[in-house]
């Protein structure tokens, strides 16, 4: 398709800029390699959406069904006759969508850190990793071929890695940037497995070719892939929850997570980026791009809804009890990531079955804008009060006005307070949950509940509960950090607008959803009443004790009902949430989950030290273990040989 | 035969042709000083090199007794490559050495003993061209003269290879007594299977085995590369390695076709052996030289991956992995080698904040090490990826998840090094050491390959092709 090549250009310019930036910008450009950075940036968003336009309205739609447009598709390598690895630019709508996300996050990222990391001693690296993330995943989003989003996948990893270490000086930082390449790295290795299992047994690399074949009953792959069986599951349940692992790892998914929250120690710019709105959904975008398979595959399927659900509302709970900003954000990424993996694992394939998956990609897309939002927002205050503690805020409202009103733009979406953009998207997930299974559409609720509630209690501790008489250094900050609040604030505002089943579903065939009023009435009045739960508990603290003195009086009608609500809110979130809940999910994350990880390693640093006697440094003992080696292997092979 | 004789014999004629230059210089006792001994030396190695993409051609001489073809000559090139590089990179340690022109004799002679074994048609000729290969490379490991480490591992080397040689013989006579003959052509027909040529596979499998460090017998490699000289080290390491592994895969797949059953479980079980104890190894040592011992170790772990996959696929992903492993091993080394040649440091915490005194060579040692760990895009990544696709043919996953496994594992130390250069404060930083314009060149050659192997297909194409 020629009139849509200049696809190619969204991810050559970036990659440009990182050679020019990577070569230059620790000295000759320094200075104004955050303009070229961002320059670049706008004219890739700019034709992100003009790529948004011609597809979806231009030359997207064939009979009335989104297809997929081969933009570009060469043969790289020729492993062998059967299998050969190409590259190509591929374009359906969730590609697409991502594409647009993806370099609009990225320039709103790319303009904040102009203000943001202005001094920085190496302000042209830091510009050029960008280009590098950026490069790395809008071309894993346009992949065509299973084995370039591999690549790709491991690329956005290794940019990743050097950001969270950015500032490498700070040891915190280099053993968070460590684990979290590690962690993901050992996901990885299912992923890696799953591809060769699903690529050998379809005989094909190519995405497209290999949903062709898996999902044709009676072809021959697919009869090869399920009845064929390791420890009872078939070739193509391990396939795809290989794969499945590998994406978890990448999104943080329990118990994976672990990385995530320590992967805040990079730059705040950076978590509002990969952290936040891109990299760590690109497990969603994986099962998403695989879905035929996945929705061909129950058990599979059942997993990813599992694992989801369990990954929402775990993450939930232990963001109750934070006080680190980033930490509190990072946990709720975690959650709303889970409900979009659950999204997809309750959504069925065609026509109104496939509700679970638009609104999941729905919630991918509205995520983006008020969680990119809500980091930065957190850069800005993080910026002023220089400190990621919210003990060291508070009353910030009249000072960051601007701030103060995006980050509550950002909170009310999260919570999916109609009108919203997080409400719509929220609704349709718990709606789809709601038909296909009860248990999940519960926990979906409940999280639903909770994160308004820790949200808000953020909120207030930062923008309420104290006067702020200390004497700040800065201001609001630049324009350049402005900016992007404002952009992001009404991105998340309208994004909810979106007629977004009209473009988005799994057999591309539009569908008309609708938001049913009277269904999505409980979990609002439910996140209401959690978020004016916390403004109880959080709005009023410290400072404003004589405040309350004086409203006592005037609602003194209302004292016993309010000081039994009073008890049972502390009751309920001091003793239930945080000491019964709170205090062992963090514990078992601690401990726990942290604990294997750190088991793991000790272990083979403790056998590494047992074997160490073998290597004695004498010739006579090398001499026996050669012997031994021979006499062991015939001993195996020629005793127990299987007879010719 | 003449003419057939010089352009099959090209590659061992011209290696002989250097070391008989190097020769008469030095009975004629030149007056060259070593600088430009070197320059000359290393400018012969170069035409050797840029000579060998010539004329090529299939045949075989003295009654099949050698035989060459376009693989063999393309693995043969690949090995004057790595001969050129480990020349131009040990400049700084042979400028003010007594012996420049011996240890050039010494180390071409090995080469040329490779070469006579890559392309041995027989048994015969193959123990003739490993010995060749073998006793001149005990006298270089023992090239630091004044070092007493150096002699020692001198005598763990010869000793230990006089061992192996030994049962290698007693695997070929069992193999002669039980078929016959020795001819590589005419050993399939003869091959039954049989418990006794079962175990004299088993001990010419412990030959092979001895020589490219495969667990267990492996044991020499780390005190050997700690005791030699950087540039043996290395050439062990690289370009013995890779001439075994070339000669093992191919009388695996052909000679030994015949009982492939067996000898892929002997495989699946060294593979995995290997894999781990190179790692449990590498995650704990302080000195580099060691460290890149015990990498490599686990490096043959994942070719026998790829080689178990016994088919072209499996040929042909060794060949390539091994191209790519000259370059990172070799680019590795090289930087290792240099500063050891230079500061005599060659301990982890030595490269503290090495980056920041030294950039061009840390930048090099960490791309190189990149490479080894299989993260992309560097051409390690598809190596490795085509290696375990090699594997994943037989349908083992359990072998290629092992793999994998062990990949993530060798990440974590290979990362260590990196970060320590990188990231780590100290005191004791090594200063700013003038890299020479043969290093230089040597080491950009190295990362070139790394970074554009990977990219270019028709490389990969190439070595399918050749690898029927």
């Amino acid at each position: 398709m020629s009139h849509l090549s200049y696809i190619v250009w969204i991810l050559l310019l970036p990659l440009a800029n990182f050679a020019l930036l990577g070569l230059t910008g620790r000295k000759l450009l320094k200075g104004i390699s955050g303009v070229i950075g961002t320059s670049v940036l706008l004219v890739v968003a700019a034709l992100a959406s003009m790529a948004v336009y011609q597809y979806f309205f231009v030359y997207g739609k064939l009979d009335g069904i989104y297809h997929l447009i081969n933009v570009l598709q060469f043969e790289w390598l020729k492993f062998s006759p059967n299998v050969s690895i190409g590259m190509g630019v591929a374009l359906d709508p969730i590609s697409v969508m991502m594409l647009f996300i993806v370099s609009v996050v990225s320039l709103m990222v790319h303009v904040f850190s102009l203000g943001y990391m202005k001094g920085e001693e190496r302000f042209g690296t830091y510009y050029a990793f960008l280009s590098l993330f950026t490069f790395s995943m809008l071309s894993l989003v346009i992949s065509t071929n299973i084995f370039q989003i591999y690549i790709f996948w491991e690329l956005v990893g290794i940019s990743s890695y050097l950001l969270i270490g950015f500032y490498y000086d700070k040891p915190s930082a280099v053993a968070a940037s460590k684990k979290a390449f590690i962690v993901t790295r050992f996901a990885d290795l299912g992923f890696l497995v799953g591809i060769l299992i699903l690529s050998f047994g379809a005989g094909t690399l190519d995405i497209h070719t290999l949903i062709i074949r898996l999902t044709t009953v009676q072809s021959p792959q697919l009869l090869g892939m399920t009845t064929s069986s390791f420890l009872g599951i078939s070739a193509l349940t391990w396939g795809l929850t290989l794969v499945f692992i590998g994406g978890a790892g990448k999104s943080a998914m329990f118990p994976l997570h672990v990385w995530l929250p320590d992967a805040m120690e990079g730059p705040t710019p950076i978590s509002a980026l990969i952290h936040a709105a891109t990299m760590v959904v690109a497990g969603v975008y994986l099962v998403a791009r695989l879905f035929p398979l996945y929705s061909f595959d129950v058990s599979s399927l059942n997993i990813v809804a599992y694992v989801g659900a369990i990954s929402a509302l775990l993450p939930a709970i232990i963001a109750c009890t934070q006080n680190d900003i980033k930490r509190v954000l990072a946990y709720s990424t975690i959650s709303q990531i889970g409900y979009m993996m659950f999204g997809l694992g309750v959504s069925g394939y065609s026509g109104e079955l496939g509700l679970g998956y638009m609104a999941s990609m729905f919630h991918l897309f509205t995520h983006a804008f008020f969680k990119s939002l809500l980091f930065l927002c957190a850069g800005a205050i993080i910026h002023l009060v220089q400190s990621n503690d919210v003990k060291d805020m508070g009353g910030l409202r009249k000072l960051m006005p601007i701030t103060h009103i995006a980050f509550l733009v950002g909170c009310l979406s999260i919570a999916g307070i109609p009108p919203f953009s997080g409400f719509f998207s929220k609704e349709e997930i718990l709606s789809a949950a709601y038909q296909s299974n009860k248990l999940i559409y519960g926990v979906g609720v409940f999280t639903s509940m909770l994160t308004a509630f820790y949200m808000f209690r953020l909120y207030f501790r930062i923008f309420h509960s104290r006067a702020q008489n200390r004497e700040l250094a800065h201001g609001e900050g630049s324009l350049s950090m402005k900016l992007p609040l404002v952009v992001l604030a009404v991105s998340a505002t309208l994004a909810g607008f979106v007629p977004f089943s009209l473009f988005v579903t799994p057999d591309h065939a539009p569908i008309e959803a609708h938001v049913d009023l009277i269904f999505s009435i409980f979990p609002v009045v439910l996140s209401v009443a959690a978020i004016l739960f916390a403004a109880r508990l959080y709005r009023t603290q410290n400072a404003r004790p004589a405040k309350i003195a004086t409203s006592l009086g005037k609602i003194y009608r209302f004292a016993y009902r309010k000081f039994y609500f009073d008890e049972i809110y502390l009751f309920v979130s001091k003793k239930i949430i945080f000491n019964l809940i709170g205090r062992p999910a963090a514990w078992i994350d601690k401990h726990i989950v942290d604990g294997l990880m750190n088991l793991l390693a000790a272990t083979t640093v403790k056998i590494s030290v047992l074997i160490k006697g073998f290597q004695s440094g004498k010739l006579q003992n090398y001499a026996v273990y050669f012997f031994a080696g021979i006499i062991g292997l015939a001993a195996l092979f020629v005793y127990f040989r299987q007879s010719p | 035969m003449t003419n057939e004789f010089y352009v099959l014999m090209k590659f061992e004629l011209l290696v002989a042709l250097i070391i008989f230059i190097l020769l008469f210089m030095k009975v004629g006792s030149s007056s060259w000083s070593n600088k430009k001994v070197l320059v000359a030396v290393n400018l012969l190695l170069l035409v050797n090199f840029v000579f060998g993409f010539f004329m090529n051609s299939d045949g075989t001489l003295f009654g099949e007794m050698f035989r060459t073809n376009k693989m063999v000559e393309l693995q043969k090139n690949m090995l004057n490559l790595g001969a050129l590089i480990i020349s131009a990179q040990s400049y700084s340690w042979l400028k003010n050495h007594a012996h420049v022109m011996e240890f050039y004799m010494l180390l071409l002679s090995t080469l040329l003993g490779m070469f006579f074994m890559m392309s041995a048609g027989n048994f015969l000729m193959f123990y003739l061209g490993l010995e060749l290969s073998t006793i001149p490379l005990a006298a270089i490991c023992n090239f630091d003269l004044e070092k007493r480490q150096s002699s020692e591992a001198a005598i763990k080397f010869i000793i230990l290879s006089a061992l192996s040689s030994a049962l290698l013989l007693f695997g070929i006579s069992l193999v002669y007594g039980t078929t016959g003959t020795l001819n590589f052509s005419e050993l399939p027909g003869h091959l039954n299977g049989s418990a006794l040529q079962l175990f004299a596979f088993i001990l010419i499998l412990a030959g092979f085995a001895f020589k490219i460090s495969i667990v267990p017998f492996h044991l020499w490699t780390a005190d050997v590369y700690e005791g030699s000289p950087v540039a043996v080290a290395a050439y062990l390491s690289v370009i013995s390695k890779a001439a075994f592994l070339f000669v093992f895969t191919s009388v695996l797949y052909t000679v030994f076709k015949p009982i492939a059953g067996s000898w892929y479980n002997m495989l699946f079980l060294l593979s995995v052996l290997t894999m781990f104890t190179g790692n449990l190894f590498a995650v704990r040592q302080n000195n580099l030289k060691r460290f890149l011992a015990f990498s490599s170790i686990t490096q043959m772990g994942f070719i026998l991956v790829g080689i178990s996959g016994s088919n072209q696929m499996g040929y042909a992903s060794v060949v390539y992995f091994l191209l790519i492993y000259i370059f990172s091993n070799l680019g590795a080394f090289g930087v290792v080698a240099f500063v050891s040649a230079v500061t005599g440091k060659e301990n982890m915490d030595d490269y503290k904040a090495f980056y920041k005194t030294n950039p061009f060579l840390a930048s090099v040692l960490s791309v190189s090490l990149f490479s080894l760990a299989g993260i992309p895009p560097t051409a390690g990544f598809f190596g490795k990826f085509f290696l375990i696709m090699a594997g994943a043919e037989r349908g083992n996953y359990i072998l290629i998840s092992i793999a994998a496994l062990n990949m993530i594992i060798s990440l974590y130390y290979y990362l260590r090094v990196v970060q320590t250069m990188f990231m780590e404060e100290s005191r004791a930083t090594i200063e700013r050491l003038p890299v020479n314009i043969f290093a230089k060149l040597a080491m950009l050659v190295c990362v070139a390959g790394i970074l554009a192997i990977g990219f270019v297909p028709w490389i990969y194409h190439y070595i399918y092709a050749l690898s029927l």
